[in-house]
């Protein structure tokens, strides 16, 4: 029991000093580095809660994807840091202030008797965490997971829709503008004869059938 | 012993320090990313207590939903981002104006 008091207190306090590390480091780089070591230690703390499960979803998925996504665009933005820090100690001590009496409201309203549960004896589950979760997602709350499913969907389809940069000059048929094209827009039947030879005896008769005429140029 | 209002208060802390961190870092777009991917670790963190001192594991499905969103938010967001950067030049919250609201 006071090996876990004495994880609890190590893991917030490397928590709570992560989090303020990020809200006021300097470089974005650093201040992601300090959100990973703040998403390792609520991992600790998960595991202190039972919940084996989201410990490993979260480093799995936080740390390895998210935060990896993060840095890749942190570092490949080229920030002005100097502009994004302006007015950054205006607001400091009025932001202390507030946050110290929110915290304080809050700290009085959750020490209550009431709320001062200890572990429970037994287990919620038989079994291991995994299985108890599985059983749960899928037989209970398994409309909510196609949701999650066609949520995460939708994301990706935005990023990539977003962030996708077609090529410019590439050929491709606009089907619409062939289906409206008509005759009249691209043919020009042009008379080739002189003004005064309406005729000449010499050549052969033309037949006088439109487009198949040698003597009418097609011009698209 | 551990009781429950610890891990409560320990999240209202966290919730309470990245509310900080978005009222004073108003500048960049990505620290206040990061100040919401906070907030949603702290109230996470209420969630899977009150499942465990309850004794309830539906928490621990609704922390599960809650990290799903909140990837498909940060992908969405980290590509706007770079739409920004791409085409301003700049992340900065005050160039951010074009909607005039």
């Amino acid at each position: 029991m006071l090996t876990e008091k004495i994880l609890f207190y190590l893991f917030a306090t490397i928590l709570i000093f992560a989090a303020s590390m990020v809200v006021t480091v300097r470089h974005s780089v650093r201040a992601a580095l300090f959100l990973v070591l703040a998403f390792f230690t609520s991992a600790g703390l998960w595991l202190m809660l039972q919940a084996e499960f989201l410990a490993i979803v979260l480093v799995l998925v936080y740390v390895g994807a998210v935060m990896v996504l993060f840095l890749f665009v942190v570092m490949s933005v080229d920030l002005d840091q100097g502009r994004l820090r302006e007015g950054f100690g205006r607001h400091m001590p009025l932001g202390l202030v507030i946050t110290g009496v929110v915290i304080a409201e809050m700290v009085a309203i959750l020490n209550i008797k009431e709320l001062a549960l200890t572990a429970p004896e037994e287990a919620a589950y038989v079994g291991s965490n995994v299985e108890a979760i599985g059983r749960l997602m899928f037989v209970e709350y398994i409309y909510p997971v196609e949701i999650a499913s066609v949520i995460l969907l939708v994301g990706i389809i935005a990023a990539i829709s977003m962030t996708l940069r077609g090529r410019r000059q590439s050929r491709y048929i606009a089907v619409n503008e062939q289906l409206a094209a008509t005759k009249q827009d691209r043919l020009r039947v042009v008379d080739l004869r002189e003004p005064g030879q309406t005729g000449s005896p010499a050549q052969p008769p033309i037949p006088d059938n439109g487009a198949d005429s040698p003597s009418t140029g097609a011009e698209s | 012993m551990v009781t429950l209002s610890d891990f409560l208060v320990l999240g209202a802390i966290l919730f309470t320090v990245s509310a900080l961190g978005i009222f004073i870092n108003r500048k960049n777009v990505i620290i206040l990313l990061m100040c919401v991917e906070l907030m949603l670790l702290a109230v996470n963190t209420n969630f899977l207590a009150f499942s465990y001192f309850v004794g309830n594991l539906h928490g621990q499905l609704f922390v599960f939903f809650v990290l799903t969103v909140a990837a498909a938010e940060s992908a969405i967001g980290l590509a706007i981002i770079v739409l920004l950067m791409r085409n301003r030049g700049s992340i900065n919250v005050q160039d951010i104006n074009e909607l005039h609201g």
